[in-house]
């Protein structure tokens, strides 16, 4: 008999998680954040070119066709609805589905932690998810913009450098097609080159991201224009990413516009908007940031797990 | 031509670059949260062993390299060829010097050894992990010191040299680990 039947998080791995929730919980309820809940599956999905969702065929007894519905690779649309009609601020502790992802720091399906702060911009909300981390001896988190951390280890400024100069420096560190997007060319030098360097002596706050990463967020006045998104990087590990949420419904439709463009130019599948998110922001999202934090790398950081199978059940092998 | 996806890729996978063949050792998937996912790859040169690493966007393809590894016995070299004799079907390959250069320092004649074939010719030999030599050329054995954990060089009929503890004496059959070129112990016929 195989031992493949085992979970591959010890014991203690599998209380801790049980405690982290409680304590969620807990710090949640003491700042009146309401614990909601939202469906797994949707008839509409993200239309980001860099997500891939796992689907179904829904068979109900009121038609004869199967219906497509996707699995939720977050639940941000449903919870945005919700703040749309009032419900002021809330979390969710839900499960997510990402296809095409698995590696030591990628489960095709994981844990993420998402709440949302009306009135927050993404500099409060980093503070508030610092008094989170504390729950968890997590202390002494540093902030730096996108650009200083990039400049440091590029001498390239990421907002206005030429895109040739970032070309030849992603193929001298080994990247090998030989002509890409801008967006592509920074998650190359950023993920493989600067990530593994960040949040090792202390966690770190990246924020200020390139207006071409921007997904969700709102872009700021300033010069250069910045997406107000950021990320949280514990010993090389992305944790959370956040938003100061994008709240304009003319400049939503416009970004699907644009991904549904480039699902067509990449050859992946052609997706529908999500109209009922739209009409919500129609009716008005509130002024808000929200983020997201993956549950599992956070256990990983609290324990020091160099592979996300050590954190779960059953990884996606065994499962 | 035949390629493999990045998602094929895995430890051992045998892929070209730059025309040469490489073998896989490491295959990483590397994803930000919104951004491109990434295989980072590190992979050993067949030719010359050197250890290269290449970072693919996740879904393009390589080429697929023509390499196996197959028994075979060792025969004989006429000094700038070794040939080599396929175990089933007969067949004999001639391996150059680059090939055999680890390996020929272990052979003498018969030895079943892993030929690695790249395009249907030998790329690289490995010997058989152990191999039993006779000893041509060695200092007087010390008698009786079998503890003091001194060594001394003896060469090998095929020519190449190793250390021995004090007490080997000429003429003897030794065994050597051939992947470190290491004594391992006296041998019997």
């Amino acid at each position: 008999m195989s031992e493949s039947w085992r979970p591959t998080a010890d014991k203690q791995i599998i209380k801790l998680r049980a405690d982290t929730y409680s304590k969620i919980r807990q710090f949640m309820a003491e700042r009146n954040v309401l614990e909601v809940e939202t469906p797994v599956l949707s008839h509409a999905t993200v239309t980001d070119i860099q997500l891939h969702s796992f689907h179904s065929d829904y068979s109900s007894p009121q038609t004869s066709s199967a219906r497509t519905l996707y699995l939720q690779t977050s639940p941000e649309y449903a919870m945005k609805r919700l703040l749309a009609s009032g419900t002021g601020a809330i979390y969710q502790i839900s499960r997510v589905f990402r296809n095409e992802e698995q590696g030591k720091l990628h489960n095709p399906e994981f844990t993420m932690l998402e709440w949302y702060q009306p009135d927050y911009d993404h500099h409060q909300l980093m503070q508030e998810l610092e008094m989170f981390l504390n729950l968890f001896a997590i202390t002494h988190c540093e902030k730096t913009t996108y650009a200083e951390i990039f400049i440091q280890h590029t001498g390239l400024d990421p907002h206005t450098c030429d895109t040739n100069e970032l070309t030849m420096l992603a193929q001298q560190y080994g990247l090998t097609s030989s002509i890409e997007e801008r967006p592509v060319l920074l998650d190359f030098i950023f993920s493989n080159k600067i990530t593994s360097t960040l949040g090792n002596s202390r966690p770190l706050f990246v924020y200020d991201y390139p207006a071409c990463q921007c997904a969700l967020a709102k872009l700021s006045n300033g010069a250069p224009e910045v997406a107000e998104r950021f990320e949280l990087f514990i010993n090389g590990m992305e944790i959370a990413n956040g938003f100061h949420e994008l709240t304009d419904p003319a400049e939503q439709l416009a970004r699907f516009e644009q991904d549904l463009a480039l699902r067509i130019k990449q050859k992946r599948p052609e997706l529908a908007i999500d109209y009922l998110f739209l009409d919500a922001l129609k009716q008005g999202l509130p002024d808000c940031a929200g983020v997201a934090v993956g549950i599992d790398r956070l256990l990983m950081a609290i324990t020091g797990a160099k592979d996300i199978r050590e954190v779960l059940t059953f990884p996606i092998e065994n499962a | 031509m035949a390629t493999y996806s990045t998602n094929e890729f895995r430890a051992g996978l045998k892929i070209m670059i730059d025309n040469d063949p490489f073998a896989i050792l490491v295959n990483e998937f590397v994803k930000p949260g919104k951004g491109q996912a990434f295989n980072r790859v590190k992979m050993r040169n067949l030719k010359n062993g050197r250890v290269l690493e290449r970072t693919y966007k996740s879904g393009e393809s390589v080429e697929a390299a023509d390499v196996m590894d197959t028994d075979m016995q060792y025969l004989y070299n006429d000094g700038d060829t070794w040939y080599f004799m396929d175990q089933i079907t007969f067949e004999q390959y001639p391996a150059d010097k680059p090939a055999v250069e680890d390996a020929a320092q272990w052979l003498k004649g018969e030895e079943i050894c892993e030929v690695t074939l790249w395009n249907g010719s030998p790329l690289s030999v490995a010997a058989p992990n152990f191999v039993i030599l006779q000893i041509t050329d060695t200092d007087p054995g010390l008698r009786g010191d079998t503890a003091s954990g001194g060594s001394k060089p003896a060469t090998l009929e095929t020519g190449a040299v190793v250390k021995v503890p004090l007490f080997i004496e000429n003429e003897e059959l030794i065994k050597i680990d051939t992947r470190t070129g290491e004594y391992v112990s006296r041998a019997k016929d």
